[in-house]
């Protein structure tokens, strides 16, 4: 009985085996930041239907796609803090944007619709170091004179992983308060001085949705895809704005990519009336020598036809796709520094 | 081949039978082909195998062995980075900084102990509660089916637990139990430090009370179990002398079964010690001790679970090996005392 | 009397604890199985086992996890079994009064309830970080150490039942001990080891930590072993802790797929167990 059971079972093993074996398409992997998520899963879905080949994007936030692509077991790495020069050179990484998108402030209060409460930076600032306890604490009164604000507790939601998203976040505090400068300061991770930690945009949004009286901060998509609370924010020129592609455009063009080594550029805080104030871009990085050139190449292939054919759907969701000159150099930065192991550039 | 074994060694002919009787050693001085030889060359192939067997036994008996050297040396070799870099430092700091890489095991090392003693505590009475329960009170038709029921629930993954706790237990206590809580305990002088905060839903208290359910099945089946060891005669002695059922569980079947529920209790406290998943969701993963039961915390297991895969460093990622050897260790001296006490109790038993 | 009435009024109310305990917990267990069952139920449809699963916002199903999971699993059951069974064997009949064997099973005993994660650090130490990225063969080596303990465990406690005239009788024949090991005690211990594996089967079902760090996971069906596999414990780990309506509705019913496994698997180890004569 034990022997037939177990070969039958060896037997339907090896067939279902055998069955699910795919004819000859080749599987990219990623990993990386949750920022551009929503928009890499879309992209990577059609992309699959139209050629077959999959891209397996593990969003575990930027540090661990620094660290995964450092340790070459993925084909690219995606991080929303640009690593400097140095870094890249140190680690033989190549670093390209693909979109840009915003951190937006999301909170769980009743009675308010998306973009009713408007927040500055210094505000948020006390926030996020816990000196702002209660909602109708007089700062915040101050901003929204003729808003209901109840005398609710603050929760704090902040990353408990490694984010690009945090990065963006801090940068902008640091840059408009100095407290939280020297306090915390900006990085892909910090030492939070309140709130609760959850693993991704996706475990931010979640907790901020489950948690009355949570303030959290996620990319815009998530916010838009849930249909979350956000708040509009007081920008550099003194304008109140609400997130959307249009004031992340307005950011991004402020951007300098030519004379960009890395392309790194940083878009918090900028000026401009119509400017998002917690704008970035989101980056690919990927060795000058690829382990598998194969899977190199195939990846180059995938960002090439996103920046052709995918600039819609990054629309949809409240992205900004890169202005053509930028692609541009980005290609040519493919084939001066993106090498196979005999020197020649992989991709043309 | 067993057969064919029994086969080459039954002699075909009288005088070969009274051969092999007789004349046992004929066995080595055979001529080829004949019973005997046939005979010889089965028992050196038994021989062989049985050799065999038992060197492939005695091999798997030390790979087990080595598969725990093997953890606990891929674990002090892993953490050696931080262990030079930190020293014992390591276990008096709550500092846990990424980017400046400084690393301290307080804050995980404080919320394991604090979640899983929450835990204990309301489990461990529990559980007490139903094995009396379950052994005095509970009808004879009933005991077999609510046994194996809990047995089942004990065996139910802890990401259940896990996801129930997120998206139930803690939307639950945020809005209805937590507010009156610390409302109640706002003026306590003492107790109102261990109650206070913003109430986040998620947290220690959360963690704990979540470990305690997924404890109760294991220690209340150990309790029932060694309750059924008491021999009937003692129970019976003190229902004679009068003592209600109360009295003779009080007095009787608990001192008597000491040693083994401590065993059983620190076996749940094991488990407890280690949970995962289940307190992943609900921890909410702060690096900091706060006296709040209330507020969110951090384990150890939460800390790795999280942060592993993204660490970005060596010092990083040897720092969180370094937390894992710690729960090792932890894990390992609790379950050793609790193996070590439910021996013991075995040996009363003279099993 | 009084002293009589204040013990029997001790009497009740500590038993009724007792009954308030055994409400309390069993009730906490009960309401868990409602509202899994309630929420998991939702989401059951023949696309769970068809599609794949989605991207965030969209429709799909859970194929490639559940095709994960059990490939992983029967894979660290072959792996862990036999080496489990034979190292049982080696406690139970020939090392039965040797020092190794309580020492074997001390540590077997620790093993069986180290925390599970520390397992999954221990194969990314010696399988990822060497083959340099992640696999569904070290996801299911991870579960083959988790595998090993309960086996040996049960193995050697259903040996050590078997009783020893048995073998005995089967020596006075003249049957090599691998042969009285093999046809005598393997055969009427038959159903406690499968048992034993059966009960492995269901602990490793549930296993989400050792995955984390070994498999990963996968949003597409894969059955390659040397790349990243999805399984239904990582899946449920991503899509419970986001904040998407649909993916929410595929981890309670992903969970509540595990949860029936598991219990079907512990129910079917438990009849086996009642079948045999004199237990």
């Amino acid at each position: 009985m034990t022997v037939t059971f177990l070969r039958t079972s060896l037997a339907a093993a090896a067939i279902s085996l055998a069955a699910g074996l795919p004819a000859g398409a080749v599987d990219i992997s990623g990993a990386g930041a949750t920022f551009p998520y929503p928009i890499y899963a879309k992209w990577a879905d059609t992309y699959k239907k139209e050629t077959g080949n999959g891209l397996n994007y593990q969003s575990i936030g930027s540090g661990g796609g620094i660290k995964q692509i450092k340790a070459k077991t993925v084909t690219f790495g995606a991080s929303d803090m640009p690593l400097k020069p140095e870094e890249l050179r140190e680690a033989g990484l190549v670093q390209f944007p693909t979109v840009t998108g915003g951190d937006v402030p999301v909170v769980n209060l009743e009675g308010f619709k998306p973009g009713e409460l408007v927040l500055d930076g210094p505000v948020l600032a006390k926030i996020f170091l816990g000196e702002i306890k209660s909602w109708d604490d007089p700062a915040i009164k101050k901003l929204n004179p003729k808003a209901k604000l109840p005398s609710q507790a603050v929760v704090v939601v902040h990353r408990s992983d490694g984010s690009g998203t945090t990065f963006i976040w801090t940068d902008y505090l640091s840059k408009v308060s100095p407290d939280w400068k020297s306090k915390v300061g900006a990085n892909t991770a910090v030492e939070w001085p309140a709130g609760i930690g959850a693993k991704g945009n996706e475990g931010v949004a979640n907790n901020v949705l489950q948690t009355k009286g949570a303030i959290g901060y996620v990319e815009y998509a998530y916010a838009k895809q849930n249909k979350m609370t956000f708040a509009d924010v007081i920008n550099k020129d003194g304008k109140r704005v609400a997130p959307n592609a249009q004031g992340f455009r307005a950011a991004a063009a402020n951007a300098d990519w030519a004379n960009a080594p890395g392309f790194y550029q940083i878009l918090t805080d900028e000026p401009g009336a119509k400017s998002w104030p917690i704008a970035g871009a989101t980056f690919i990085l990927m060795h000058a020598t690829p382990k598998d050139p194969a899977a190199a190449s195939e990846a180059l292939r995938f960002f090439s036809w996103a920046y052709e054919k995918g600039g819609k759907q990054a629309e949809e969701l409240d992205y900004v796709p890169l202005p053509d000159a930028v692609v541009a150099l980005i290609k040519k930065t493919w084939a001066a520094e993106i090498k196979g192991a005999d020197g020649k550039p992989l991709l043309n | 081949m067993c057969r064919a074994g029994l086969a080459g060694m039954a002699p075909t002919t009288e005088s070969d039978r009274e051969n092999a009787v007789a004349n046992p050693m004929a066995i080595d001085n055979a001529g080829p082909g004949s019973a005997e030889a046939r005979l010889a060359k089965a028992l050196v192939g038994f021989k062989l195998r049985d050799n065999a067997f038992h060197s492939l036994t005695l091999a798997a008996a030390w790979m087990v062995l080595i598969l725990l050297g093997g953890v606990i040396a891929a674990l002090v070799v892993g953490s050696v980075p931080a262990v030079m870099a930190f020293g014992l430092n390591f276990l008096s700091t709550a500092m846990w900084n990424p980017v400046t890489e400084q690393f301290g095991a307080m804050a995980p090392v404080y919320g394991t102990i604090v979640t899983s003693l929450i835990g204990m505590a309301i489990a461990v009475p529990s559980a007490l509660g139903i094995a009396i329960f379950l052994t005095e009170l509970c009808p004879y038709a009933l005991r077999r089916p609510i046994g194996i029921a809990i047995e089942l629930l004990a065996g139910i993954p802890s990401i259940i637990y896990g996801i129930w706790g997120l998206f139930v237990l803690a939307p639950f206590l945020q809005e209805h139990v937590l507010p009156g809580l610390i409302a109640a305990f706002a003026n306590v002088p003492v107790l109102s430090g261990l109650f206070a905060g913003p109430p986040y839903g998620i947290g220690v208290l959360t963690a704990g009370i979540i470990l305690a359910i997924m404890v109760l099945p294991i220690v209340s089946s150990i309790s029932r179990d060694v309750f059924e060891t008491v021999p009937a005669v003692l129970k019976e002695a003190a229902y004679g002398v009068g003592c209600t059922t109360w009295e003779v569980v009080r007095s009787v079947v608990i001192p008597y079964t000491r040693v083994g529920l401590i065993g059983g209790v620190m076996l749940g406290l094991g488990r407890a010690l280690g949970e995962t998943m289940a307190v992943t969701f609900v921890i909410g993963n702060a690096h900091k001790i706060s006296p709040s039961l209330l507020s969110p915390g951090t384990t150890i297991s939460a800390t790795i679970a999280n942060e592993f895969t993204e660490a970005v460093g060596d010092l990083y990622t040897s720092a969180l090996i370094e937390l894992g050897l710690i729960l090792f260790v932890i894990t390992f001296f609790i379950l050793a005392i609790s193996r070590y006490l439910l021996m013991r109790l075995n040996q009363r038993e003279g099993q | 009397m009084a002293i009589y009435d204040t013990r029997l009024r001790r009497d009740k109310f500590y038993l009724g604890l007792c009954y308030v305990a055994v409400a309390v917990g069993l009730g906490w267990l009960a309401i868990i199985l409602a509202t899994l069952l309630f929420e998991g139920i939702r989401g059951i449809s023949p696309a769970v086992f068809t599609q794949m699963t989605p991207p965030p916002g969209s429709e799909g199903g859970l194929l490639n996890a559940i095709t994960g999971s059990l490939i992983m699993t029967f894979l660290g059951v072959a792996l862990g079994t036999p080496l489990g069974m034979l190292a049982g064997t080696y406690m139970a009949e020939y090392g039965r009064h040797s020092k190794l064997t309580i020492f074997v099973r001390f540590i077997n005993d620790i093993l069986l309830s180290a925390p599970s994660i520390v397992i999954g650090l221990f194969v990314y130490e010696v399988m990822v970080v060497r083959m340099g990225h992640f696999s569904a063969l070290a996801g299911a080596v991870s579960l083959a150490v988790i595998v090993v303990p309960v086996v040996v465990r049960t193995t050697e406690d259903m040996l050590l039942l078997v009783p020893d005239p048995l073998r005995e009788a089967a020596s006075a024949l003249g049957l090599p001990r691998a042969i009285v090991i093999g046809k005598v005690a393997y055969r009427a211990a038959r159903a406690g080891l499968i048992t034993g594996v059966l009960l492995a089967i269901a602990r490793i079902s549930g296993e989400t930590a050792p995955l984390l760090f070994t498999a990963l996971n996968n949003q597409f069906f894969s059955t390659n072993l040397n790349a990243p596999m999805s399984s239904l414990p990582a899946v449920i780990f991503q899509f419970a802790l986001s904040p998407y309506k649909e993916w929410q509705q595929l981890a309670w019913t992903g969970a509540l797929l595990i949860t029936l496994a598991v219990l079907a698997i512990s129910i079917a180890a438990r009849v086996l167990q009642m079948g045999r004569p004199g237990k």
